[in-house]
């Protein structure tokens, strides 16, 4: 029974991770058609830029506001310099690309803050709770990772339903032609939604790091764990994006806590196909015709 | 040499065969005047190419892309490891590695089949899906498959009639290495055959028809799935073909050797030729094989640590990887064979210009302005101007 409350614990904890990634994701892709694989190295680098300011004695929240603020310019940049180009290229184009940028930033990465394993400071206490006396796997930082994910999507929410930018940005994903008649610069909108969707990466990288070992490898399973839950919710919905992510997260911690963590991503990649035979619009998806 | 030259115009097979032919001498000439580290070099080469020339048909004729084939020759490494581990068997090397090929070829088949049904970022997710899973499979069975160091892979002797025959061709010993090189080189060769065989016949125009329009395709009476999966096995196979050399020349099949890193370098190779070029991955590989040692040394000449110089070997990847898809989408082969043929029809236009005829302007029709636009495997422009119309 603690077994089971545990591993359910665990798997909010990351799903939390997860459904963060997968928000990035679904940021960009609802605006722009294109899977930002990239997204794993790009918050690998703003955890490694935290780490960095951390390192040379200033606090965690400092490192944590510069890993978001870096991920927010990068995001940007990066839209406007590499991805603008393709846009309206055959998608292949943008995927070969994202790829492209995947490479290079691992490497960069590596060759600026070296390949060894180094370990990233937690914000809280890594100690379990306790519970009417017993300790539960639920540690203070694992509240605030839940807490942290829930709080970008209460504000992304509100940015997209009660702001003039959010109205903007949405009508720029759903009809770039005519949002673009009607004033709305579209060229900005998408450049201010990768450089969104960059921050919540960068927040998942740094919540994922927290307490643990980061390196230039660390991201590159979390993109494909962050891919597999937006496809559960659609690739498309920002809230499918986060039950996703919590699903996944259950499903990958019962998996790695009874059957063995060495087949985490070998789950991850069944139920990935289970989705896309099965329900390719995501679990909310209304009856659609569209194919994948 | 007439009857070549007759050959080499009227006959696809033969103009295959024949270039397999001079690539064969270019291959003995080279390994028998390199060392050993040079040839190892080069059986890496060897099965980089192998593995590119089958997702370059996947990903440049058929319009799918695959992150996954580093996991697929995962399937062949293994296997190969396994056959190889009795040392009492006397397997033939060739049916080690052909059994290899079978296993990545079953594989492959079934990712196909899931796959057939995806496509572009999608597919993508999928098959990074499967490069991040497999070398989990590698782990979970680790009294079988050796866990994260592995399974050693012995290697048999040379056979008797390879060191005959190199006796009586250049009067030397043929060494372990050569022999690992030359059993890549020729697993190569066979590949590329098969591969531009199916490439240019029936089968290679149903994948490029279904890359290049779904719709139309399905009226002329195409199957999508079966074009995809076809595609798949095809490229899956090659896959495994190169994973048994892998581990034949590494002597090692290990988790570490197949990660994603590998997968996407092999895109890189892929790329960087040209997609849909067999030549083009076999450009990808050399410098896949040859550009890290000298970057790295450059990064140790400027002052980095031996492992972060290591690093300068992808970023150069990465870099050219994003250049390439963002100024020339047809990579190196593509854009030249571009490039000459639109100066090919410039200058037939001229011709035709001098000749009285005054049909347009030379300059506007020229293939090569247009080329930026089209996805990186349908360089078209280069087809509809060249006298003998496409050259793939």
């Amino acid at each position: 029974m603690q077994q089971l409350v545990n591993t359910a614990l665990g798997g909010l904890t990351l799903g939390a991770v997860y459904a963060a990634f997968a928000l990035a994701l679904v940021l960009i892709f609802r605006s722009t058609r294109i899977v930002n694989f990239a997204q794993a190295p790009m918050a690998m680098v703003t955890t490694f830029i935290a780490l960095t300011l951390i390192d040379a004695g200033y606090s965690y929240w400092i490192g944590f506001a510069a890993a978001l603020l870096s991920g927010l310019v990068l995001g940007a940049v990066i839209e406007r310099v590499i991805i603008r180009p393709v846009e309206d290229k055959p998608e292949i184009n943008a995927v070969i690309l994202t790829l492209g940028l995947f490479i290079t930033l691992h490497a960069l990465a590596a060759v600026i803050f070296g390949n060894r394993f180094r370990s990233f400071p937690a914000p809280f206490g890594l100690r379990g709770l306790e519970v009417g006396g017993t300790t539960i796997r639920l540690t203070t930082s694992g509240i605030f990772t839940i807490a942290a994910v829930a709080t970008v999507m209460v504000l992304l929410l509100l940015l997209f339903r009660y702001t003039d930018v959010g109205l903007r940005m949405r009508a720029s994903a759903y009809n770039p032609e005519v949002a673009r008649l009607l004033g709305v610069r579209v060229g900005r909108m998408l450049t201010l939604g990768w450089a969104l969707a960059a921050v919540v990466g960068s927040l998942s990288g740094l919540l994922i790091a927290s307490g643990g070992l980061v390196h230039p490898g660390y991201m590159d399973s979390i993109v494909v764990y962050g891919f597999v839950a937006a496809v559960l919710g659609g690739l498309e919905s920002p809230v499918g994006a986060v039950v996703g992510g919590l699903t996944l997260g259950l499903s990958l911690s019962f998996v790695s806590g009874y059957l063995g963590s060495e087949l985490v991503a070998l789950a991850a990649l069944l139920i990935l196909m289970l989705v896309l035979t099965l329900k390719p619009g995501g679990l909310f998806a209304v009856a659609s015709a569209r194919r994948v | 040499m007439n009857r070549f030259l007759d050959v080499w115009r009227h006959s696809v097979l033969g103009r295959h065969l024949l270039t397999a032919l001079i690539g064969l001498a270019v291959v003995v000439v080279v390994l028998e005047s390199v060392g050993d580290f040079r040839a190892l070099q080069l059986a890496a080469m060897a099965y980089l190419g192998i593995a590119a020339g089958g997702l370059t048909v996947l990903t440049g004729i058929n319009g799918q892309i695959s992150l996954g084939h580093g996991a697929l020759m995962a399937f062949g490494a293994y296997t190969t490891a396994l056959l190889l581990d009795d040392p009492t068997s006397s397997m033939p090397i060739s049916l080690v590695v052909l059994a290899s090929t079978a296993v990545a070829l079953l594989v492959g088949t079934a990712v196909g089949v899931a796959a057939a049904r995806l496509h572009g970022p999608y597919l993508a997710g999928a098959t990074l899906a499967l490069a991040i899973a497999v070398p989990g499979i590698a782990l979970y069975f680790g009294s079988f498959l050796g866990g994260e160091q592995g399974l050693r892979v012995s290697l048999p002797d040379v056979p008797v009639w390879a060191l005959d025959l190199e006796y009586l061709l250049t009067g030397t010993e043929m060494s372990r290495s050569q022999y690992v090189a030359y059993l890549g080189w020729i697993t190569l060769i066979v590949t590329f055959v098969l591969l531009a065989n199916l490439a240019r016949g029936r089968v290679g125009r149903r994948w490029r028809a279904v890359r290049d329009d779904e719709v139309s395709a399905e009226l002329a009476g195409i199957q999508l799935g079966r074009a995809r999966i076809s595609a798949f096995m095809v490229s899956a196979a090659a896959a495994g073909a190169a994973g048994s050399v892998l581990a034949i020349t590494a002597r090692l099949a290990a988790p570490s050797g197949f990660t994603i890193v590998l997968s996407l370098t092999l895109l890189t190779a892929v790329v960087l030729g040209g997609l849909g070029y067999l030549s083009g991955a076999l450009i990808g590989a050399g410098l896949l094989t040859f550009l890290p040692p000298f970057v790295t040394r450059i990064g140790g000449d400027a002052g980095l640590s031996d492992i972060r110089a290591a690093e300068l070997a992808p970023l150069v990847y990465g870099l050219v990887m994003v250049l390439v898809i963002l100024l020339a989408p047809a990579g190196l082969v593509g854009t030249t064979r571009m490039s000459l043929a639109g100066r090919r029809a410039r200058r037939q236009m001229a011709a035709a210009g001098a000749a009285g005829a005054t049909t347009g302007s030379p300059g506007t029709t020229a293939p090569h302005d247009s080329s930026d636009e089209h996805d990186p495997g349908t360089p078209q422009a280069s087809g509809s101007t060249t006298p003998k119309g496409s050259t793939r």
